[in-house]
């Protein structure tokens, strides 16, 4: 088997395992509202409180998706320039 | 390769049907406040001189094989892309994979330290995930033991032979399972059930945070194998340079 072959078919293995559950399991919402981890500790001990807040909070589930497709942007971008830097040095310069 | 394989998949895919009811959780990194302070204090101080020892790693990275500097920063960036994607799971919650493992297996742990606590800190600051005040807690678990355990991973698969790319598997998916099961261990220390304990909670919590991430590990197994199949064919001198067609890894 070539690499390309390979990585296609570890791309589409991946694809499945992250698609798997959202067609499983219908009545969830993956994540549901921010603190529901918390409710596990606060099951545990009641008693417990949070003794620090977050400085900044983004103000809704708008503003967190885009600082998150930010942190992936930025990352995704950095990859795809070094990735390309790389395939093009071999195109152009055979002795790499 | 593929005996290896199943070994992990079979308990994986147990797992995931007997716990495919739990109840629905935000599991990530811990929450800001929610660990007491002397915890709190206790993790920072441990992670103290890995970091140290992280920067005198990157500091030598950069001096004496400055070549593989592009490298370390696509290594970099991939934690980032990683550690922004939150991707449902079989417990009907979603969490994301750590993106450490990479760099672990290409550059030592140590040096992922360094990475690990940037990504951690830019979560912590901009998008209220995870916390300051359990910076020093998130950045062992991610950070620090992740990146180790995919190294000792990523070291004894070397030693007993196995094909590259399962021992790369095997480094990446265990390690980011690992950083949640520390992630729950740190919980559960933290707190303790009245009625069962440390093991209680420390159940609880691996229900939440490590059956949750089991399929992402998979994925993110998957994605490194990926990845490093994109730079040896691309990146052979850099590579080279780290050793790692000799099995060893820059130290």
């Amino acid at each position: 088997m070539t690499t390309r072959k390979i990585v296609l078919i570890l791309l589409a293995l991946i694809v499945i395992i992250a698609a798997v559950p959202l067609l499983l399991i219908q009545n969830s919402e993956f994540g549901g509202a921010d603190g529901a981890a918390e409710e596990a500790i606060a099951s545990i001990n009641p008693d417990y409180e949070p003794w620090a807040e977050s400085l900044i909070e983004p103000p809704g589930g708008e503003t967190e998706s885009l600082l998150f497709c930010i942190q992936a942007g930025l990352g995704a971008g950095v990859l795809g320039f070094g990735f390309g830097y790389l395939v093009a040095r071999k195109k152009y310069n055979k002795s790499a | 390769m593929f005996k290896q394989k199943s070994l992990i998949l079979i308990p994986a895919l147990t797992f995931a049907f007997v716990f495919g009811s739990a109840e629905d959780v935000h599991a990530m990194h811990i929450m800001e406040g929610y660990l007491p302070l002397q915890y709190s204090a206790i993790w920072s101080v441990v992670c103290i001189p890995f970091l140290a020892a992280g920067i005198f790693s990157i500091k030598k990275i950069v001096e004496q094989n400055r070549k593989t500097l592009l490298i370390l920063v696509m290594v970099g960036a991939y934690a980032f892309v990683l550690s922004a994607l939150k991707i449902p799971s079989v417990t009907g919650s979603s969490s994301h994979p750590t993106g450490t493992g990479l760099g672990a297996i290409l550059f030592g742990p140590l040096a992922m330290c360094v990475i690990g606590i940037i990504v951690l800190l830019f979560q912590a600051i901009l998008l209220a995930h995870g916390g300051l005040t359990t910076l020093g807690a998130n950045t062992f678990s991610m950070a620090v033991a992740g990146p180790f355990v995919a190294y000792g991973v990523y070291l004894v698969c070397k030693k007993i032979n196995l094909p590259g790319s399962a021992g790369i598997f095997l480094a990446a998916s265990i390690g980011d399972l690992f950083t949640y099961i520390v992630t729950a261990f740190q919980l559960a220390l933290a707190h303790p059930s009245v009625t069962g304990g440390f093991s209680e909670s420390f159940a609880a919590f691996l229900g939440i945070f490590a059956v949750t991430q089991v399929p992402l590990a998979i994925i993110e197994g998957l994605l490194t194998v990926v990845v490093i199949k994109g730079l040896e064919a691309y990146a052979k001198p850099e590579l080279a340079e780290l050793s790692y067609f000799e099995g060893g890894v820059l130290r």
